[in-house]
């Protein structure tokens, strides 16, 4: 029983019975996967090389100077001289913690919050129009108030995580939550399911996929948010890292904390898909939708 | 494919479990404000413990309204609804509601969507899930336990919705259409494996189709629903013996019954323009309860 052909279970929440899309076909032959992981590595040997020219030729086109970016070869160097040092630990571990419990806090509170307002009409009406006001505001518009607010800088980072991660987890779960078949709950109470459990029998899985997709968006925003705090907040942090190498004028440590971001933010998206992944291994993702 | 023979009505536990229903004088009414309708009109039958009795008419008439009702799903505007003397209030696993297709938890395994009602019922998991693995076996499909929905075909789907109702032994067994949506071959087969599961666990069935074949080769008795809004135009007795074959189905009587059945469909049908597709828990355009 291969499971072509046969429905798949998709985000929206409902079975559609379709053909996969962008799968690649079966028994794709080594050497067109050969030509393909060429290609790919040419075109990021040729990024690296324009990069490597432009800045070691000092390329200036009027309106965009490449003169004080470093080459490759000196963010390299800075890369391995950061790898030696025990500072780095401190500023990876500070701003994992700071994304640990912002995001885990957003994920618990917009995971409740999104269930009963997507579920039960009074949290619709009293809950989602406060929420509805504070969303449009920017997450980093919140830094100002956040250091007023918080006594500690550690606490209004934390803060500003929270709030970046909060509503992309929020509104998933509310549509989540408001798009469970209504059939399963109808089967579901016909099968002699009381009103809690309907909660924790077919609600909450009903609405996993959707809250899984809202975490993965929320744990992107989430890192945004942290290294912009961080640059203007911070001691410590990866984000703290990248700008006090512009202000103390370490031009290649800039570009290291950059990647370092770009590789930090990839590997956190990747582990929520992972664990995810683990929760469901009844929901198959639509391919190429991440 | 069929687990179950067709001849083992003899060895069905002779207890008398109830499963009467009976409606009467009932009228429906879905949507709201200017969009509402009369979906069902002055309605009433009376099922015996045990039978099998269709529902056929044309789409939009109401027959899946009136399950719906059957299954607590929808209200009643008007009219009594009472299984056993006792009116319906709600859904119940008494009775068991079967849907046409995609109701089976796609996060739950076969094993765990047959075991589902006996959780609900507070019963410890190595008891219900002995009893599903009885279940599916009954159904055929011992091998498949550890398979999730979307892995099996739609015969196999509805084989697996069919054990996870009656697991919890309902007294009344309603359908809506559950084979509409499979190949002829397939269907046979189901409606087969329905008559022998029928006549093992001696459960009233009440099944809404449009397939006039397929309500004559499954019911002791067939009502026939006119659209807009639906009532009852006809009953029609199918005395034909039991077990039956699918051969029977060219029989003279047989065609005599259908092409009554027919001509009644006709009749009722055509005039009024096309409603949206009516389903046990509403209109579909107004959405659900």
């Amino acid at each position: 029983m291969s499971s072509a052909g046969v429905s798949r279970w998709v985000a929206a929440g409902r079975n559609v019975p379709g053909v996969r899309i962008g799968a690649p076909a079966v028994g794709t032959s080594v050497a067109t996967r050969a030509l393909r992981a060429a290609i790919r590595s040419a075109s990021i040997a040729a990024c690296l090389l324009l990069w490597h020219l432009a800045a070691t030729r000092h390329v200036n086109l009027g309106f965009v100077s490449f003169a004080n970016v470093p080459s490759p070869a000196e963010v390299a160097a800075a890369a391995w001289k950061l790898l030696q040092t025990p500072k780095l630990w401190r500023h990876l571990s500070s701003s994992l913690m700071r994304v640990g419990l912002g995001f885990g806090m957003a994920s618990l509170v917009g995971i409740v919050l999104g269930l009963l307002i997507g579920r039960w009409r009074w949290a619709h009406e009293a809950l989602l129009a406060p929420l509805e006001l504070l969303r449009p505001i920017p997450a980093v518009a919140w830094i100002p108030l956040a250091i007023l607010i918080f006594p500690s800088s550690e606490g209004s980072m934390i803060y500003i995580t929270f709030i970046g991660a909060l509503f992309p987890i929020l509104l998933n779960t509310i549509h989540g939550a408001e798009s469970v078949d209504a059939r399963l709950i109808a089967a579901a109470r016909s099968l002699g399911t009381r009103p809690l459990r309907l909660f924790t029998e077919v609600i909450v899985p009903g609405a996993a996929p959707s809250i899984a997709t809202g975490l993965s968006i929320g744990m992107g925003t989430c890192w945004f948010c942290l290294v912009t705090a961080e640059m203007i907040a911070g001691q410590y942090g990866i984000g703290y890292y990248t700008w006090q190498s512009y202000t103390v004028q370490d031009y290649p440590d800039i570009v290291v904390g950059m990647l370092l971001i770009g590789v930090l933010g990839l590997g956190c998206s990747a582990l929520v898909r992972w664990g995810m992944q683990q929760l469901m291994p009844w929901h198959q993702p639509r391919r190429g939708a991440q | 494919m069929n687990a179950v023979r067709l001849d083992d009505r003899q060895d069905a536990p002779a207890v008398a479990r109830g499963g009467r229903i009976s409606a009467d004088r009932v009228r429906i009414e879905l949507g709201t404000g200017a969009a509402r309708f009369e979906a069902l009109h002055d309605v009433s039958i009376a099922v015996e413990p045990g039978e099998f009795v269709c529902l056929l008419g044309p789409s939009g008439c109401g027959k899946s309204t009136l399950l719906g009702a059957l299954a607590g799903h929808l209200r009643a505007a008007q009219g009594r609804l009472d299984l056993d003397g006792v009116p319906i209030a709600g859904p119940d696993p008494q009775r068991g509601l079967v849907f046409q297709h995609h109701t089976l938890f796609p996060w739950k395994t076969v094993l765990g969507n047959v075991a589902y009602g006996l959780k609900m019922k507070g019963i410890d998991r190595r008891t219900r899930e002995c009893e599903a693995r009885r279940m599916i076996e009954l159904v055929g499909l011992t091998g498949f336990e550890d398979r999730y929905p979307r892995e099996l075909s739609g015969g196999m789907q509805q084989r697996i919705e069919i054990a996870r109702v009656l697991i919890n032994r309902p007294r009344v067994l309603l359908m809506d259409e559950p084979f509409g949506a499979l190949d002829a071959l397939t269907r046979t087969r189901m409606q087969e494996m329905l008559l022998a599961l029928w006549a093992r666990m001696s459960t009233t069935v009440l099944f809404v189709t449009h397939d006039i074949d397929e309500a004559l080769f499954l019911a002791d008795r067939v009502l026939i629903l006119s659209r807009g809004p639906g009532r009852i135009i006809e009953e029609l007795p199918v005395l034909c013996e039991r077990p039956r074959h699918a051969r029977q189905l060219t029989d003279p009587q047989f065609l005599a019954l259908k092409r009554r059945c027919l001509e009644l469909l006709r009749d009722s049908g055509g005039a009024v323009p096309d409603r949206e597709h009516l389903t046990p828990l509403g209109s579909a355009l107004v959405g659900a309860s």
